[in-house]
């Protein structure tokens, strides 16, 4: 009988050492921690990077924890939010939006061992890794498809901030657009917000009230895409597929498809060979991908598309190849000129032809 | 013309979800309440709404859900504030975050669905007249829906009985109680009002202007309609008059960019919140009666003994 007292402290203590051991074993563990913008359901960029986060977990199972912040405005809250993540234990840092690169290097120098990654930025440290994806060659494949498919010669764009990112995006889709159909024009309304789906509904309906007849956008909600379905106009998606919000008017989307980069980085974490470092991936690499050809998409135009993805994957064809000037005239690239990873990262400034004017 | 009729369209479509939740929310302040959760109420409207009409088809019955939803959180706050006594800033802002969260545990399985198109009014004839056809005979209910509730209420809080004891309770509950209101019923009726037309309002956006279902998708019209309230002096028309000066703003910055105009994109952003703020101000100088616009027991608590 005096046992029995006994035998339970030791199966207490049994037990509270497992849990301890549990414990100290879960802290081995890695921890990949993700910031983004805005909510995971927002079914465009923050969605995508969570499918990065899925793939990851998928692939590494019980080897890794993860975590997750949503909706963290680009601000002082970011700093606040990627300081916590740092601090609790993350081994590496994935901040998704422009908006966190200075938060995240200021985070970076106080925890030199903890590694980050920030997406579309362009300042490294020996702990901050950058990387982006070459969306500006899928805005060449699409605007080629706008150019032929426009019958007012006036496509929309729905533009969020005047960083190079977007801007670059305009200028490919534009100068892709021009070199079939000479006569479009690309109209840019500037929301200054990435998500705000009725916002982003009345700057689409601005532009099809201004004669735009086939929309593209740079901001994160499907709002315009479904806007297009009600106007019988067509849209092509952003980030990812929205094609169940306009069955008959979606033309195509431009995937923003991180998993094998994330896949890659964690890999390296558990090998112990992450490096900072800066990648930009593109059509070649797998990270910008379309979804499947609208069958309102003639079949020349299918070919013209196709064309264009095969020989930019291939290497043999640049979005940004001269002859291009300026808006205001000067010079920019000479004829056969290509333009540098350097030119594109810093790019502010509109191509000739184009109108109005990048906001400052 | 024809844009400037497009303009005004679309400027009384952007205004009317802060119509809806400031006249609800002038409501509720009159009866000296402070309800800081209207973005919550707003985006459980917006997913209620859109899941009734998914579910029943009925563009009524998505309505009437998104009104009971938006008064079902604002009895919770009510609850919390009026019998519990709780802090009504403290709670308010826990009811928004409460409702961010709830909607988007709910609305995880509606993320791409499609709504039926919102039907427009259609009067054979003048809906056809050029310009103002479309503008005054070829809106969706909700728009004449809104109008006629800032009338409505308007009335009722200046000429009837009702609205008098209303802000007899929002002034001084103490007298109020003394000829024998019912302080914290009158109120629990305030708010439920102002959730109920809270969530209209966000089912206007889940349902008539985008119309899907998005995470956060009021994206602040909550607290917008809040600083409205403020800035109008506590008065519905002023109230409508703020949301549709923000409305026309907001989509003329959008479309001065179509057409090219050479503007600052964060001024641009800027100009619907500055310009609203210094209008309201304007006419609601007045100095003397402007200090007494804010309903005297406006965020106090009220008990019987006290």
């Amino acid at each position: 009988m005096k046992s029995r007292p006994f035998s339970k402290i030791a199966a207490g203590l049994a037990a509270s050492l497992v849990l301890a051991a549990g414990t100290a074993l879960a802290q081995t563990k890695p921890k990949v921690s993700f910031v983004y913008v805005g909510p995971v359901g927002d079914m465009g960029w923050s969605y995508q990077h969570h499918q990065g986060l899925e793939a990851i977990k998928k692939e590494f199972g019980d080897r890794i924890e993860t975590n997750f912040v949503e909706n963290v405005p680009e601000g002082p809250d970011a700093e606040r939010v990627i300081d916590q993540l740092a601090a609790t234990g993350s081994s590496l840092v994935f901040t998704t939006s422009f908006g966190f690169m200075n938060p995240t290097l200021k985070v970076a120098a106080r925890h030199p061992k903890v590694k980050f990654e920030h997406a579309t930025g362009f300042k490294q440290a020996p702990n901050v890794a950058t990387y982006n994806a070459r969306f500006y060659e899928g805005r060449h494949v699409i605007g080629l498809i706008a150019g032929k498919m426009t019958k007012t010669n006036t496509i929309g764009y729905i533009a969020s901030f005047p960083i190079p990112e977007v801007v670059m995006g305009i200028n490919a889709a534009y100068l892709a657009a021009r070199s079939v159909n000479p006569a479009v024009k690309l109209k840019v309304v500037w929301v200054s917000t990435w998500f705000d789906p009725g916002k982003e509904a009345a700057a689409a309906k601005a532009l099809v009230d201004q004669g735009a007849d086939i929309l593209m956008q740079h901001t994160d909600s499907p709002a315009p895409v479904k806007y297009a379905a009600e106007k019988g106009i067509f849209a092509f998606g952003q980030a990812s597929d929205m094609t169940q919000f306009a069955p008959e008017k979606h033309l195509t989307a431009i995937i923003d498809n991180w998993n094998p980069y994330y896949i890659a980085r964690v890999k390296a974490l558990l090998d112990g060979t992450w490096k900072s470092g800066d990648t930009w991936d593109g059509i070649k690499e797998g990270t910008v991908v379309f979804a499947p050809w609208s069958k309102a998409i003639p079949a020349d135009v299918v070919k013209l598309a196709e064309t264009a993805r095969d020989e930019i994957a291939a290497g043999t064809r640049h979005p940004f190849t001269g002859p291009v000037n300026k808006q205001d005239g000067t010079p920019w690239l000479k004829a056969g000129e290509k333009a540098t990873d350097k030119d594109l990262s810093s790019m502010n400034f509109y191509v000739a032809g184009m109108e109005g004017s990048v906001p400052k | 013309m024809e844009l400037l009729a497009n303009i005004l369209i679309s400027a009384m479509i952007a205004a009317t979800p802060l119509v809806l939740a400031a006249t609800g929310e002038l409501v509720a302040e009159r009866s000296g309440v402070l309800n800081l959760g209207v973005e919550g109420m707003m985006i459980i409207g917006a997913i209620a709404g859109f899941a009734a009409l998914l579910a029943s088809g009925s563009v009524l019955v998505g309505l009437l859900a998104a009104m009971l939803g938006g008064a079902l959180m604002a009895f919770l706050f009510g609850v919390l504030t009026l019998t519990f006594r709780a802090n009504q800033v403290a709670s308010g802002l826990a009811l928004t975050m409460f409702g961010l969260g709830l909607s988007a545990l709910w609305g995880q399985g509606y993320s791409g669905r499609s709504a039926p198109p919102f039907p427009r009014l259609s009067i054979p004839g003048l809906s056809d007249l050029p310009i103002l056809g479309r503008l005054v005979f070829g809106q969706d209910g909700l728009v004449y829906l809104s109008l006629a509730l800032v009338a409505a209420v308007a009335y009722v809080l200046a000429r009837t009985r009702a609205g008098l004891v209303l802000r007899a309770v929002g002034e001084n509950h103490h007298a109020a109680h003394a000829i024998g209101y019912s302080v914290v019923g009158v109120r629990y009726l305030a708010v439920m009002f102002g959730g109920a037309m809270a969530g209209l309002g966000g089912a206007y956006l889940s349902l008539v202007q985008t119309p899907l279902w998005v995470e956060r998708m009021t994206a602040g019209r909550g607290w917008i309609a809040l600083a409205l309230v403020v800035f109008a002096a506590w008065r519905p028309w002023r109230a409508l008059l703020g949301a549709y000066l923000f409305g026309l703003i907001t989509i003329l910055q959008l479309h001065s960019q179509a057409l090219g105009l050479e503007v600052d994109a964060q001024l641009l952003s800027m100009v619907p919140y500055l310009a609203t703020i210094v209008v309201l101000v304007l006419i609601s100088r007045d100095s003397a009666r402007a200090r007494l616009a804010a309903p005297a027991c406006l965020g106090k608590s009220f008990h019987a003994s006290s």
